[in-house]
């Protein structure tokens, strides 16, 4: 299970329109990602990145139509991984990181106690992000960096074949952050899985992103990174401040 | 000595049924938020039993737990579509509730007949009460270890339990149902007015000692437990309600307890 790669599935988004409350968040998205790929959709607050994950894992209503594909053949469910934006937990929930694999895995974590198979398992995929040492930790008590990369490991356990990450970087520290992007480039070459990432971080993502969109509603400018970055749309829509272009297409070399 | 009456056995036995279930269930509500919905639930037993009178019931249960998981449906799909507060629509709720199960019951002027229905009579309990109770606290025992996973992740993320294609709403209608449930069977033993402080003191005080999710329930269980037999002998040797005995003992541990965690 654990060394399978994903079922070669590719991720067809036609037209795919969101309302919320009568107001259109999203509109008119086509996307295709396949198997392997790596895209990051980027774009301002407000934008409707997240509600377009939404859309993908089934949570909302839309117009339009979410195709996955293996091999030629309709998947219906897919299984899909997904690192939420924020996980709001509170001081002294008595949940451990050892608990939010188990259940990933989709034991009990009273079958801890007769189920040594269990633990290996949890160790193998705490390892897999190099975050062994917090097996036992709550997951209250864990930094933005450390909670992300517990996430993942659960998100990839087991092996899912689409890979969400939504702004997976906010509260992270540069260093936690350029290792987790590592991770994430790591995960798609050996398992071939595809991923969507949402982020802010565009000089992060840019050097591992094989594609790049850019939203804001609907889908303003699609290429690779270096094209996206390049584009006059990019700072017409970010503004001028907020990025140094130069310093983003330097990352990406 | 008290273990030498009938009676005492009984309300023992029942004790020792009732205390680790509702202690179990405690730790869902705390981690869902549901304590003010697992009150209105016991305060709505009063409408529930001026119900089954209405409708010439020899039992009022079966009207009191038809009630209470309509509640629990209602409530559920309050939390999936509400946007404003679910908070003030839960105290309109309460409001309803309570004021409508006390005008009908005390209608007449006859509402003294009820009063153990506020504080509990589990010194009355028979033999024949405590099978099917026995069986429903398995039931939701089981029911208990089903969601377990569900209900964690969903009080962690709703977006990250859907990506496990748990289905969520279902899954909270379940939780609330099984609430529903036991508490309106606690409450002829335990009274409408302390009912909740079973359910929600055991977890509470289990919670910041507990590194993980077996260690929460089985402190929780464990304090239930203790403070079940101490407030039900306590009771015996003050003459005092039993249940509200009980959530006394209940507060005193949880009052313990936050005073260790400031001292450690």
């Amino acid at each position: 299970m654990m060394d399978r790669t994903c079922r070669h599935l590719s991720t067809t988004l036609d037209k795919v329109t969101v309302s919320l409350s009568g107001k259109v968040v999203i509109k008119d998205i086509s996307l295709q990602i396949a198997c392997g790929d790596l895209l990051a959709i980027i774009g301002p607050n407000g934008a409707g990145k997240t509600t377009l994950l939404r859309a993908i894992l089934g949570e909302i209503p839309f117009e339009g139509s979410i195709k996955f594909e293996a091999l030629g053949e309709r998947v219906r469910r897919p299984l899909i991984g997904y690192v939420p934006q924020q996980v709001a937990i509170e001081k002294g929930t008595p949940t451990s990181v050892e608990d939010l694999l188990v259940m990933a895995i989709g034991a009990s974590p009273f079958s801890l106690l007769w189920r040594p198979m269990v633990r290996r398992q949890v160790m193998e995929a705490l390892d897999r992000v190099q975050v062994g040492y917090l097996l036992k930790e709550r997951l209250c008590d864990l930094s933005g960096g450390e909670l992300q990369r517990v996430l993942l490991a659960a998100a990839i356990t087991p092996l899912p074949d689409l890979l969400l990450l939504d702004e997976p970087v906010s509260g992270v520290d540069p260093q936690g952050l350029a290792l987790f992007y590592e991770l994430v480039s790591e995960l798609r070459q050996k398992r071939h899985l595809s991923i969507i990432i949402v982020t802010h971080d565009l000089a992060g993502i840019a050097p591992h992103a094989d594609r790049m969109v850019l939203m804001k509603e609907s889908i303003l400018v699609e290429g690779t990174a270096e094209d996206v970055l390049q584009d006059e749309m990019l700072i017409r829509t970010f503004g001028p401040k907020l990025l140094n272009v130069a310093t983003l297409l330097e990352a990406k070399k | 000595m008290w273990w030498s009456y009938d009676f005492m056995q009984w309300a023992l036995m029942a004790v020792l049924i009732i205390t680790p279930v509702l202690a179990l269930l405690g730790t869902f509500v705390i981690r869902h938020h549901l304590t003010f919905f697992s009150d209105i639930v016991g305060h709505s037993s009063l409408t529930g039993i001026a119900l089954g009178l209405a409708l010439g019931l020899a039992q009022p249960t079966p009207a009191m737990i038809g009630l209470a998981l309509l509640l629990a449906f209602l409530v559920s799909l309050l939390q999936k579509w509400s946007r404003s507060s679910v908070d003030m629509s839960l105290g309109v709720l309460f409001s309803l509730m309570t004021s409508l199960g006390v005008v009908l019951l005390s209608k007449g002027g006859g509402f003294s007949k009820f009063t153990a229905y506020l504080i509990g009579d589990i010194l009355t309990v028979s033999p024949t009460q405590l099978f099917p109770m026995f069986i429903v606290g398995v039931c939701v025992v089981i029911m208990w270890v089903i969601l377990h996973n569900a209900i964690v992740l969903i009080s962690l993320n709703p977006l990250l339990a859907r990506s496990r294609r748990i289905p969520v709403f279902w899954v909270e209608v379940g939780l609330t149902s099984m609430l529903a449930v036991m508490v309106t069977l606690s409450v002829q033993w335990i009274g409408v007015l302390v009912v909740n402080s079973l359910l929600i003191l055991p977890a509470a005080t289990a919670r910041p000692w507990a590194k993980n999710a077996r260690q929460y329930a089985a402190f929780s269980v464990l304090i239930g437990l203790t403070s079940g037999v101490i407030g039900l002998i306590g009771s015996f040797y003050w003459g005092s309600a039993t249940g509200a005995t009980i959530a006394l003992v209940g507060s005193f541990f949880f009052a313990m307890s936050l005073l260790l965690r400031v001292v450690i």
